[in-house]
Parts: structure tokens; sequence; C-alpha cells
């Protein structure tokens, strides 16, 4: 579907900040309040916006002790519905956080959460690679982010800049 | 013994710039929120950053000729072609300076002859009107006004050419006003350019940043080419302001004579910024749009919002600058920007130290983070409310 200038200028500000104020996306915009309502109801409709999120550094919470994999599925495509059926299959594993179609090597890239190691070990196992059409897994896990949907974590660059300059 | 003065009558008479007093000020305090800032508030992209450090890695460590690395002036040729076609050759037609502040200031020293004027348009950069005079030229001042959205008219121009003037400096988008001239203006100004003999120096540095108008280049403008100089560089489109990289592009006579001057000052500009700009020119397009979608955001922000608060503020289309009238409240600018400062912690420029018409106004840069923005905002809102009932 296309979308025009201002309708992309308000993804791209909420993209990186879903909080904001709707007055402030106005002002920051050539629409108005009342614009901006109906045009976010719109992309939400059409699920151009599919969720409002916030990146959470979980490492830096002692209290959280999850663990986060990413496995390289080799699948048998089935004539007719090709990777669709089982990606659905794999996808509504609530462990399951993300599913790609993948081109290269491997068909599926899927990202798994789970509590330990051992617990998307067994998820891998059991669940995910004795499925009919999966022929092959690999699992990697991840040891540490760095930088997640664009944002660097350990970022604290500080302005250098003069305070006054001509 | 009559004590003779060790500094040139020149030098001393030069009035020290009202933007240092200002710094001063503002340094010393805590908590400051500056909107005082005339640069980008984005750090040069790292992939620029990072053929930088591969300049060095590689050992490119010495000069390179006098008009700059020959691949980078075919890099600008391309760029100038592209962006605002215009068609200057690499070879004598491109010189890489240090920063746009040093092709303003070989292209002054080139031109002019003892005596000579230049009108210099106001509002504008701090440092037009000595530059002119340290080449010997007499800077001769236009006043824009509001009133006019602070553009220069074909009236006020021909009122003041004189038998003395060789050249309008003119900067647009300009700082502190973020004026843009569009191309009707401007064929309209060419018009009497033309018909006196003079030349255009075009000061482009913020032609990447225009938001609401296409720019258009005065050498672009039908006849102008020949009698343009334009000055550009990598410092406001491409957050570089750091590395001190401009260029000068001139018709062949000018760049050659330019040139000259060039490489008995300065040799060349430096190596490892020059290596970077190339990386900015050949792969940084899409962060340069970017980082104008971004500015135009707070821009809109920020005009907005002093109109709210009843600092009257025109729309302006281009650079980082707002420029909103403080007339309201009775003070001067300088009066408006020291109170502000003691008050409430917040830097803006007192607008007559841009020239003389900038008085009843203070330039706000709003290359600042939202979240500044806001902050300043919310303080300034505060202060109109507590000096303009």
């Amino acid at each position: 579907m296309h979308l025009n200038e201002e309708e992309l200028e308000v993804l791209r500000i909420i993209e990186n900040n879903s909080r904001i104020d709707l007055k402030d996306l106005a002002k920051m915009t050539d629409l108005s309040e009342a614009d901006i309502e109906v045009t976010l109801k719109k992309l939400e409709d059409m699920r151009v916006i599919v969720r409002y999120s916030t990146v959470i550094n979980w490492a830096k919470v002692d209290e959280y002790h999850g663990v986060t994999a990413m496995i390289d599925v080799k699948v048998t495509p089935k004539r007719g519905v090709g990777f669709d059926e089982v990606a659905k299959r794999i996808y509504k594993f609530k462990e399951v956080q993300s599913v790609y179609l993948m081109s290269g090597a491997y068909d599926l890239s899927v990202i798994v959460e789970g509590r330990s190691m051992n617990e998307v070990a067994n998820f891998v196992s059991e669940k995910l690679s004795t499925l009919d059409s999966v022929i092959s897994t690999t699992t990697h896990f991840i040891m540490k982010k760095y930088k997640h949907d664009g944002t660097i974590f350990d970022q604290t660059e500080e302005d250098k800049r003069i305070v006054v300059s001509p | 013994m009559i004590k003779t003065s060790y500094v040139s009558r020149t030098i001393a008479d030069l009035r020290p710039s009202g933007i240092r007093r200002f710094f001063d000020l503002a340094a010393n305090l805590e908590g400051v929120v500056s909107l005082g800032v005339g640069e980008p508030d984005f750090v040069t992209s790292w992939a620029v950053r990072e053929a930088a450090i591969n300049s060095l890695e590689e050992g490119f460590t010495s000069y390179t000729a006098n008009a700059g690395l020959y691949e980078l002036r075919a890099e600008i040729s391309g760029y100038m072609e592209k962006q605002f076609h215009v068609s200057y050759r690499p070879e004598d037609q491109i010189i890489v300076t240090v920063g746009a502040s040093q092709a303003l200031d070989i292209t002054l020293r080139t031109i002019l002859n003892p005596g000579e004027e230049v009108i210099v348009v106001e509002p504008c950069f701090v440092a037009y009107a000595p530059l002119v005079t340290m080449a010997g030229g007499i800077p001769v001042t236009v006043q824009t006004s509001r009133a006019d959205d602070f553009k220069l008219t074909p009236e006020q121009l021909e009122a003041a050419i004189t038998p003395k003037t060789k050249a309008v400096l003119i900067c647009s988008p300009n700082n502190p006003t973020g004026t843009q001239l569009g191309q009707e203006e401007l064929v309209m100004l060419a018009e009497i350019v033309k018909k006196h003999d003079l030349l255009v120096i075009s000061d482009e540095i913020y032609a990447e940043l225009a938001y609401d108008e296409q720019f258009t280049s005065f050498a672009a403008i039908d006849g102008m080419l020949e009698r343009t100089i334009v000055i550009n560089g990598f410092s406001k489109g491409f957050a570089m302001t750091g590395w001190r990289l401009g260029f000068v592009c001139a018709p062949k006579e000018i760049s050659e004579a330019m040139l000259k001057l060039h490489q008995y000052a300065m040799m060349c500009a430096p190596t490892m910024a020059q290596h970077a700009a190339l990386e900015a020119l050949k792969h940084g397009m899409q962060d340069v749009e970017d980082m104008r979608r971004s500015y135009r955001r707070r821009r809109n922000y920020i005009v907005k919002s002093f109109n709210e608060m009843g600092l009257d503020c025109h729309n302006p289309g281009g650079a980082f600058y707002a420029f909103p009238s403080i007339e309201k409240t009775g003070m001067t600018s300088m009066e408006f920007a020291e109170r502000l400062l003691t008050e409430e912690l917040v830097a803006v420029v007192p607008g007559d130290v841009f020239g003389k018409s900038g008085e009843g106004h203070i330039r706000c840069s709003y290359a600042s983070s939202m979240e500044q923005l806001q902050e300043a905002l919310k303080r300034m809102e505060r202060f109109m409310n507590n000096h303009c009932k």
C-alpha cells in the first residue's frame, strides 16, 4: 500500500519513540493533532503499525535469567504452501519470538527465548526438530547484546560541542 | 619615546565577535541548555570516521595536491552537477579548502583591490565584514528586515551599488535567519548583478539543509556561472565541522588565481579530512537525507512553540536556526539574551551580533536533541510569562 509523505513521517518518528505526545508529534509534522489521531488509527487498522513496544536491556536487571538463541532451521517446503505452513507451525509456539524466511544456506531463522539453556535445548530437541518438515537445526545462543533494533545499549555519548558558536 | 603598536591598525580596529563575549558568559554557568550552538548535534557518521581511521592506517599522511586530492575534486564536481546542476571541472575550477571559512578568505583576497567594496547582506555570519576588511576591501552592509522575511530585495541591492562595488556576498539558507532565497528571487538579483558587472560570492554551506523548497544555487541562474563564486563544504550538511573541510568553485580565471594564494598560504587542506570527505560524498548522502528530515521536524516544533509563547517567528526555510522577534518584551536583544541566560540558564545568541538589523531578534539553534529543545522551550515560556504580561 502507498503511504503519503506525512504518514511516512509519522511512522519514522514513532518508530524511535512510540511514547511521544500527540501534541508534540503534531508540532513536528505538518499535521494537526486530529489529523495525527486519524493517521495513527488508519495505520493501526491496516496493521502497518503492529504494536507499540519498548526496547529493554534485560542484561542490566539482576532478576532476569532469560537466554535467547537464534536457530537456523532447514525445512522441506510443501507443494502449494511453500514455507508458510511449517513457519506457522513454528511461530505458534509461545517460546518463539521471531521467525524469518531466509535466503542462503538455511530456510528459517527462529529466535527462541527461554529461562535457561536447558529449556531452550529441550524446546529444540522435543518440539522444533521433531516437526515433519524440519530437516536440521543449528542453535546459536546469544551471549551479549551490543546493539538491538538500531540502538546501542552502552551508548553514553555526551554533547562535545562548545556552548555557543557562530 | 612614542610607543608604536605591534599590531596592525586593520586588526586592532576589528571589533571582537559579540559571540565570543556570550560564549564566555555561558561557559561559566552550570546547567545551561544551549540553543547557541552553530553546528550540527550529530556526530560525523561512523562510515566517514572509519574512512579517516583507515586512511591513517594506510599511511596517507603526506600533502595532497594544492587544490586537494584529484579524486575528491572529481567527486565534488559530480556532486555539484547532480545536486545543483552546475558544472565545474575538477582540473581547474575546484579548490578544496580548510573549511568554508578559508574558501571565503581566499576568495575575497583574490578578487579585491584596496578600497573596493563588497556588499554584505545582514543579518549574516559574523565573519563576513571582518574578512572583507582583512582582504583590504570595504564591507558595505545592507540591512534586510523581517517584513521581507530577511530577503535581500532588488531595490536594496541596486541602492547599495557604487562605482567601487566589486561583489555581493550572500548566504542562503542564511545564518542566523534561516531564510532561503528562491529561484525567482535569485533571478531578479542576478539581473542587477549582471547590469553592474559584479561578482556574486554565494555561501552555500547550508544548501543541503533546505526544508520546504528545492535549493537553487546562484551559479545555476542563467548567465551567472561566469560571475559566481560558490562557497560550500562538509561542515553543516555532512555534520563534519571539526574536520575543517570546505571547497570553492569558481570560473577558471578566478580559481587559478585563488590557487596561487592557497598554495602559498595553506599548501593544502588536511589529508585525513579529505579522505573522510571522499567517503561522505561517495556513500553519505542517505545520512544527509536522514539528518535533514530530523532538522525539519525540530524546525517545525520550535517555530510553532515560539509563536505560541508570543515570540513572533517567521518560518525559516533552511539551515538550523530560528530567528524570533523579541520586540514584545521591550528589551534589546543583548539584554534579553543575558537575562534569559542568568534567569533561566538558556543560551541563545543576541541578534545584533549578526548586524544592525538583527537587533530585536535572537538566534536559536535547533540543532539539539528534542529533550534539550523541550527543556529550553519550557524555560523560555516561563521567561516570557514573567516579562511579557
